[in-house]
């Protein structure tokens, strides 16, 4: 379990890394904390000429709260967020999701950019970031390109990214006073990836989003149970859950289905039973 | 470590350990930390099927001299093991697999490298031609009429069958009134001890001798099996075995990797080495558990349990490993069936099934968390067929403290204690009537609470009798201890035995500490370096504290007295006036402190009296009188709540009420059950390495492995009944594997007692999420179906 040997740069700046990452191609693998890239080359089920480290880049470190959002860079640990050492667009829901994902250990080195990049369909922040409605900042030798988190996760460790991108960071609309949430997450123990994940978003406007993940495909939105959730009808939002996780997970077995109508309506059953935030 | 201030009563001392210091900074040495200039690292290469026919191993071009196989090595003996039984069969198991694979993991060749990475590099390079056949994963179709048949010459594929009867089964079975029959399964698990399995050798040309660095929990042990494997006398063999980060049985066998090692080193010249990893340690080292059980319970109405008939089936693995192979899995499950409660008659068919599987070992419990739990699980079963409280079901049928001795139905003799009285502790700790009231009432987020109680039995340092009963061609009967007071009066305990966690460092000082009056502190225990200490059988069997506690007492107690002689001459006085006191010898009218004896005898001889021989130092060994071993016990009550929907289980409560007789040290005592019950949490709960119908391993990493990790612990409360040992020394009883007994029984009486209501069979482990949310969907689709048939007019 060690890996095959590699090459190791560091650019110093962003700029270098696309240019390096445009030039040498398939041969090269960005890597950011490492927790998923390193143990996979380990056991020799991926490998690579030249790793690069972007996880000092200061670009990807950035992080800014302006006024309708909050910009988080790829390279911020699940630890800082789970810390509150960055700005939470979401009244709290961030630090709760980083404190599910892993063990400390490992949200340590993690980074958010790094769960995105590799869109595990068993991954937490891809359903977080499309129950809050967020976007992907992504640049290239071309530039900067923005996608939002619908459009940017296609199946199962694939996304919208080109190759040759970086993400850069996350742009995540602040939800306004008196909004809720709620988040539920079936696993098999404690710092395991999810059976099923789901996080329910219900904004002061009345606007509600529900994300399912953890499935066999890549986190979606559940369109049905958001408007069940939005109505304030929990057993409509079983009922609509029970329809469309079937959709959403094609492939799964009887268990999972369970997990995922179960995770749905709880989740959005915290987020009806939360104190309003401000 | 300085000096504590209190110097009396060391037995029963809440010392802290004193092999915490150096865990704690990181500062000790394990095989891997241990470093030899030029030395390589081996990368072996492992069968990915899990039968079939080795037709070739090609290495690749240019790399021949660093890939070795069974080929390289025509000389090297097999290294399978057993009982000395005529009806026990066995297959050769070749460290470098021969002609045929037979578990996914086996060793093909070895790859040997200046580093992992750069030996993994060529193992991905070697080919194994390798023609599958059919694989045999289920121990109870294994041994159906046409099943393919894994190893030459085997009528079918139990490595052996065997019978354990007593009493009038026929006659039981006539006059119940109830009648009971229930299929029970433990599935498969890894050991996984923290630190993984390692070995290194390297010819010491000085010394002349091949030098062993091994992760193992007895050193000398494994000489005898390196010598027997390798055909090197045992004086050209050191074994060493540096800290050893857990072991928990998974390393007291001889296994391949260790035989390899240490072949390719006397083969090369060169220092080598191989250190598992956690993926290797999954899918190639000592499993354990995996049994099967089909019992019959006969009973009264009123509860009372008559008799127990069954079959049992261990699924052993592909090999037999030595020395002593499964079969005592077999009969230990057997006899342990009864557990604590009276019967009358026990009539058990046994079968220790050969699979393509990676070979069984023992782990913390050995066979006993199987019985525990099959029989645990058929009380509380019986229970609710009559109605009854389980509780109270295994009040009316336990051995009672006036019954002492007991010998059980299954053959055991429960020297003593009070069993109901820790049923009842227990019970009263969780409070029962509580919990029944708060099922009554329901819970408001849609889980539901239930509460499951196991009680259960320790055999502990049993010896020669029983180990000669059970056909065990290596007889642990006994332990040693040379006890040395040094020139200025410290002292050095060298035993036989491996303190792997046990804190034998500390329980071992405090007996010397205790028969000398030294302060522990000036103390210290040494083992593991079979050119160090005398002959010992290692740690394993919870034997250690009674048997080399035992040794260190008796030879203490020879280097006290020696003591004594010496500082009446020097005082002056009798023998029989003095007495040892605070770390002296005191006599009518003054003392003598130890150092200064020890001086005389070490170096200044003058001072002796006339025709002692110098030195202070004696050798003991240590054998309890009854060798048929000491019971701990203990009963187990835990509370969950289980999600019906999810199937997951949280446990809210966890009591525990013990008894192991003296307590040496209390804190290492709780430390020792807090283990085992965690460990006993990941049986119940979440350990399993399921295989898929082509032999193929589906957990090999922790990714699909899960162990409990602290957030999966509830707090333990524990309370202890203290029933001292006659025929002990201080009446002290093995305790090192109870905690891991009992728990995937009571933990399973619990999840079914919360899913009673709805109808839900569970009779498997871990009780994972999936299997528990699938029971209960199961039951949802059997009441609507009885429901539909109902609605429909007949
Ligand atoms: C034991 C364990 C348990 C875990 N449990 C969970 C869990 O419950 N939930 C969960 O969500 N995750 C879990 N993870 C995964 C963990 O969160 C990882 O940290 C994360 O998925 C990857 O982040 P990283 O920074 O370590 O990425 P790396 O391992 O460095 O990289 C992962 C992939 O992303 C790419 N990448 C990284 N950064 C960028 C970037 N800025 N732009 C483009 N591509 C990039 C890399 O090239 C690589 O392909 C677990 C991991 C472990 C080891």
């Amino acid at each position: 379990m060690k890996p095959a040997a590699f090459e190791y740069a560091r650019p110093a700046d962003l700029a270098e890394a696309c240019a390096l990452l445009g030039e040498l191609g398939d041969a090269a693998m960005p890597v950011a904390g490492g927790q998923s890239l390193v143990p996979m080359m380990s056991l020799r089920l991926t490998g690579f000429e030249t790793l690069l480290d972007i996880s000092r880049l200061d670009a990807l470190k950035v992080v800014r709260d302006e006024e309708t959002h909050v910009f988080i860079g790829a390279a911020v640990t699940h630890a800082m967020i789970e810390d509150g050492k960055v700005p939470d667009p979401a009244f709290g829901l961030m630090a709760r999701v980083a404190s599910k994902i892993a063990y400390r250990a490992v949200r340590n080195m993690g980074t958010i950019g790094g769960s995105v990049g590799l869109a595990d369909p068993a991954s937490d922040w891809p359903c977080c970031l499309l129950a809050l409605g967020a976007e992907v900042v992504l640049a290239g030798a071309e530039g900067e390109r923005v996608l939002g988190a619908g459009g940017f996760f296609l199946g199962p460790y694939e996304t919208a990214r080109d190759p040759a991108e970086i993400i850069t960071g996350f742009r995540i609309p602040k939800l306004s006073a008196g909004a809720r949430w709620g988040t539920f997450k079936v696993a098999r123990k404690s710092g395991a990836f999810s059976d099923s994940l789901a996080i329910a978003v219900l904004t002061a406007e009345g606007e509600a989003r529900v994300a399912l993940t953890g499935t066999l495909d890549h986190a979606q939105l559940l369109p049905g149970a958001s408007a069940a959730l939005a109505a304030g009808d929990l057993a409509a939002v079983r009922e609509a859950a029970r329809a469309e996780v079937a959709q959403a997970d094609p492939d799964a077995d009887a268990y999972r289905l369970r997990c995922h109508v179960a995770t749905v309506t709880r989740a959005a059953e915290e987020a009806l039973t939360m104190e309003p935030r401000r | 470590m300085a000096a504590t201030t209190e110097t009396k009563g060391w037995i029963g001392a809440r010392l802290l350990r004193k092999e915490d210091a150096r865990h704690l900074l990181g500062a000790s040495t394990f095989t891997g930390d241990v470093r030899v200039p030029g030395l390589k690292d081996v990368a072996f290469v492992r069968s990915q099927f899990a039968h079939g026919l080795l037709n070739s191993v090609v290495k690749p071009d240019g790399l021949e001299t660093s890939v070795f196989s069974a080929a390289d090595f025509p000389d090297l003996k097999s290294i399978d093991g057993g009982p000395e039984l005529p009806s026990f069969r066995t297959a050769p198991y070749h460290a470098f697999a021969r002609e045929k694979v037979h578990f996914v993991g086996q060793i093909i060749a070895a790859c040997l490298a200046p580093t992992r990475g750069a030996a993994e590099d060529i193992a991905d390079q070697v080919y194994a031609d390798i023609e599958p056949r059919p694989a045999v994963v289920d121990m109870v179709e294994a041994l159906e009429p046409g099943a393919e048949i894994l190893h030459e010459g085997f009528p079918d594929n139990a490595f052996i069958h065997a019978t354990v009867s007593e009493g009038d089964i026929a006659a039981i079975a006539a006059r119940a009134e109830v009648e009971m029959r229930r299929s029970f399964r433990m599935n498969r698990q890894a050991t996984v001890s923290l630190e993984g399995r390692g070995v290194l050798a390297y010819w010491d040309h000085r010394l002349d001798e091949l030098v062993v660095y091994l992760s193992t929990q007895g050193a000398h042990m494994m000489r005898i099996g390196l010598s027997l494997a390798l055909g090197l006398p045992e004086h050209k063999l050191h074994v060493i075995a540096p800290d050893v980060g857990g072991g928990f049985g998974g390393k007291n066998r001889l296994m391949p990797e260790e035989v390899a090692v240490c072949a390719i080193a006397l083969k090369t010249g060169q220092p080598v080495r191989w250190i598992e990893d956690r993926r290797e340690h999954l899918i190639a080292s000592v499993h354990c558990r995996e049994h099967h059980y089909d019992l019959t319970l006969y009973a009264e109405k009123s509860g009372r349990i008559l008799g127990l008939k069954g079959e049992v089936h261990i699924d052993a693995g592909a090999y037999s490993l030595w020395p002593s192979g499964p079969f005592m899995e077999a009969s230990m499950a057997a006899r342990n069936l009864p557990g604590p409660y009276q019967m009358q008659a026990l009539h058990v068919e046994t079968h220790t099934v050969a699979t393509n599987k990676a070979p069984m070992g023992p782990y913390r419990g050995v066979a006993r968390p199987g019985a525990c739990y099959a029989i645990e699980r058929a009380v509380d079963e019986l229970a609710h067929k009559l109605g009854m409280e389980p509780a109270d079901v295994r009040r009316i049928n336990l051995v009672t403290p006036d019954q002492m001795p007991y010998r059980t139905i299954g053959g055991l003799r429960l020297d003593n204690g009070d069993y109901p009285r820790a049923l009842d502790m227990v019970r009263d700790m969780v409070d029962l009537p509580a919990i029944r009231r708060r099922q009554a009432e329901g819970e408001t987020d849609g889980r539901r609470i239930g509460v499951g109680f196991a009680v259960y039995t320790e055999q502990s340092g049993h010896g020669a009798a029983e180990w000669m009963k059970r056909k065990s061609r290596i007889v642990p009967g006994y332990e040693s201890c040379t006890a040395r007071v040094l020139p200025d009066g410290s002292m050095l305990l060298l035993v036989g035995i491996q303190n792997h966690g046990q804190g034998l460092e500390t329980s071992l000082a405090q007996i010397a500490a205790h028969e000398l009056t030294l302060d522990p502190a000036f103390i210290s225990v040494r083992y593991g370096d079979t050119a160090l200490t005398p002959f010992g059988f290692g740690t394993f069997a919870s034997r250690s504290t009674v048997f080399s506690g035992g040794a260190v007492a008796k030879a203490t107690r020879l280097v006290a007295e020696k003591a004594r002689r010496i500082g009446a001459h020097l005082m002056q006085t009798e023998y029989e006036e003095t007495r040892l006191e605070d770390g002296a010898v005191h006599g009518p009218s003054g003392k003598v402190p130890l150092a200064e004896i020890a001086r005389a005898a070490n170096v200044r001889q003058e001072f002796l009296p006339a025709g002692m021989s110098p030195l202070l130092e004696a050798t003991a060994t240590y054998e309890p009188e009854e060798s048929g071993g000491f019971f701990s016990y203990g009963a187990h009550a835990v509370v969950v709540a289980v999600d019906p929907e999810t199937g997951v289980t949280s446990l809210l409560d966890y009591a525990i009420a013990e008894d192991c007789g003296t307590m040496i040290n209390p804190l290492i005592v709780d430390g020792q059950i807090i283990g085992g019950v965690a460990q006993g949490i990941g049986t119940a709960l979440y350990e399993e390495i399921p295989y898929d119908p082509d032999g193929q391993p589906l957990a090999t990493t922790f990714g699909d492995y899960m162990v409990p990790c602290a957030p999966e612990l509830p707090k333990l409360r524990i309370a202890h009944l203290i029933t001292p040992a006659h025929g002990t020394e201080y009446g002290v009883k093995g305790m090192g594997e109870g905690g891991a007994i009992a728990p995937p029984a009571a933990i399973s009486n619990a999840v079914c007692d919360a899913l009673h209501g709805l109808g839900v069979i569970i009779r498997e482990t871990p009780l994972t999420p999936r299997r528990v949310s699938d029971a209960v969907a199961e039951a949802e689709e059997r009441r609507a179906a009885v429901s539909l048939k109902e609605e429909v007019p007949a």
